[in-house]
């Protein structure tokens, strides 16, 4: 394969394109559907809400002073943006994959690296998207402060992709729908809602605050609420290092298996 | 010396024990309306699955235009046009959607000119904001030719495009692959229907269990493979049966090879009593080469 950085500049610009086009594709995938892409996450995420604030809110306070429904909606959102670029990705692989479409891609000059960073970053958009809609209608239910607004987008963004990685691994790996659910069921799912979203992890035993600590999803989620409080349960330079170097591998993983074709190319 | 359109040398292909591809030498040239042809289950698809990159190879090399699919793939790509054997579609999109996203993928931007011909060409033009998933079977097919060819790529590759299709359907994408041709595309074919490839391909070859056991042109397969049969009416047709022909249907079928045979039959059938009422010749086809090379092989 030449090397991009010598190839002429008409080459880049193709590939450029090409890019652009798999990324637009995938936006407009799920954007056609955003009732159930967009809408229907940030419902689940207001209910969320609405339930544990109304039972808890005058109960519990977190952090010292800060009230359980504006430390909740920190994880809400960050729980509903990782869900959803996982389940970007991971739905929109295995659907081209059963349906064969996948072939309109796979005949194309793309590379590895154009196809992973169009899918990755195609559903880092939706959890974005997502994102945005449940703290737009949580502004309605609770005063949240952004102290460090950079941590916010910086976790926003790193957690996504690390998702949407996870969910490109999950499509190409699994070969029906049960096989991505029980991804999305046993794995995702847990280690999301054990990961903090719900309460911080000092309310918990040692045992479990030391596995907590074995949690990726933890690292994500208290990263993002240090963006809101300006407090966390752990250094938000910590969880940087241990979301990127997740990040990180996942990433070269992905590549990997691209780049062999594995469960694409026969 | 110009290189050839397809290039493939010494590929190999398994599938655990099933070897799908078992040593293909082939060069196809530039401008040539190609067939492939062979019983399912011949190699035909991955062969054109290797061609395009859906496929790995385990050994060997393959080319377009020059291009290794595997070294140089993003020149390789941009030089073929597949049309899939599969009725496969994106239901999320329209037709026209769909052609401007594969157009994208090809590095191609304000295509709109060239997929307004090709949708015109197609009978799409009416239908080109139409859901993918509102479309009929036909329909769906078109499209497919219409994807293969938004990158205006030198070699299209049809893999089995009428299979299902109805009579109209298929002499019009016919219609239009021969103009494709004609233009200098250079065209493979693979199809169960023998009467299209030979009346379409210049140069045919048969593959069974992963080999290439006939390569020629249509011509040369059709002179050294078949017989002419010559159909008679007679008044005894026993004494015609006896003579080595083959009654069906009212007419006694003879294998004839040469001209002189036909004058030494219709002579030996006059001394017999068998007095000819009716006459016909039936032409070689490439149905009767292909079995006679698939019993062979």
């Amino acid at each position: 394969m030449p090397d991009p950085d010598t190839l002429p500049g008409s080459f880049r610009a193709s590939i450029f394109i090409g890019f652009r086009t798999l990324l637009y594709k995938e936006v407009l995938r799920f954007w056609k559907v955003n009732f159930q892409t967009v809408a229907a996450p940030v419902l689940s995420a207001l209910l969320f809400l609405l339930i544990f604030s109304h039972v808890l809110d005058r109960r519990v306070t977190v952090y010292g002073d800060v009230a359980y429904t504006a430390f909740l909606t920190p994880g809400l959102i960050m729980m509903s943006l990782l869900q959803n670029a996982f389940a970007n990705s991971s739905s929109s692989l295995i659907q081209s994959k059963i349906t064969g479409n996948i072939i309109f891609v796979l005949l194309a000059p793309l590379s590895s690296r154009v196809f992973f960073a169009a899918y990755a970053l195609a559903a880092v958009f939706r959890g974005l998207f997502v994102a945005v809609g449940v703290w737009l209608v949580s502004v309605f239910f609770v005063d949240l402060p952004l102290a460090q607004p950079a941590w916010v987008a910086t976790f926003a963004i790193l957690g996504g992709a690390l998702l949407a990685t996870f969910g490109i691994i999950a499509g190409i790996w699994a070969e029906k729908f049960d096989q991505l659910a029980a991804f999305q069921n046993f794995l995702i799912m847990p280690l999301t809602m054990l990961s903090g979203v719900f309460y911080s992890i000092h309310s918990l035993p040692s045992f479990w605050q030391q596995v907590s600590h074995a949690n990726p999803f933890f690292f994500m989620i208290d990263g993002f609420r240090y963006g809101f409080f300006g407090q966390s349960d752990t250094s938000p330079w910590l969880s940087l290092a241990v979301v990127g170097a997740c990040f990180i591998v996942l990433a070269t993983l992905t590549l990997i298996l691209l780049g062999r074709g594995y469960k694409l190319r026969g | 010396m110009t290189t050839p359109a397809i290039r493939i040398a010494a590929l190999t292909k398994s599938y655990g024990s099933l070897q799908a591809l078992a040593g293909i030498d082939l060069e196809i040239a530039r401008g040539e309306f190609f067939g492939l042809l062979g019983p399912n289950g011949a190699g035909k698809t991955t062969l054109i699955s290797a061609l395009a990159g859906l496929v790995r190879a385990d050994g060997g090399t393959l080319e377009v235009m020059g291009h290794d699919v595997v070294a140089d793939f993003h020149n390789a790509r941009l030089k073929l046009g597949v049309v899939p054997q599969e009725l496969v579609f994106d239901p999320f999109f329209t037709v026209r959607e769909v052609l401007r996203i594969q157009s994208g993928y090809y590095g191609i931007c304000n295509n709109d000119g060239w997929v307004d011909e090709i949708l015109s060409r197609l009978d799409l033009l009416s239908r080109a904001d139409a859901s993918m998933r509102t479309l009929s079977g036909g329909m769906k097919r078109r499209v497919l030719v219409a994807q293969a060819l938004v990158h205006r790529p030198p070699v299209i590759v049809l893999d089995e495009p009428t299979a299902g299709v109805d009579v109209e359907l298929r002499q019009g994408l016919w219609q239009f692959v021969k103009q494709l041709n004609a233009d200098g595309h250079t065209i493979v074919l693979t199809t169960h229907y023998l009467e299209e490839a030979e009346a379409l391909c210049g140069r045919i070859a048969m593959m069974k269990a992963g080999r290439i056991v006939a390569l020629d042109t249509t011509a040369n397969l059709l002179s050294r493979f078949s017989t002419r049969s010559l159909r008679l009416q007679v008044q005894r047709p026993e004494v015609a049966e006896a003579l080595g022909g083959v009654v069906s249907g009212g007419w006694v079928d003879f294998s004839i090879d040469t001209a002189p045979e036909v004058e030494t039959l219709l002579a030996r059938l006059r001394e017999a009593g068998a007095d000819v009422y009716g006459i016909s010749v039936g032409e070689p086809d490439l149905e009767q080469v292909f079995l006679e090379v698939m019993r062979r092989a």
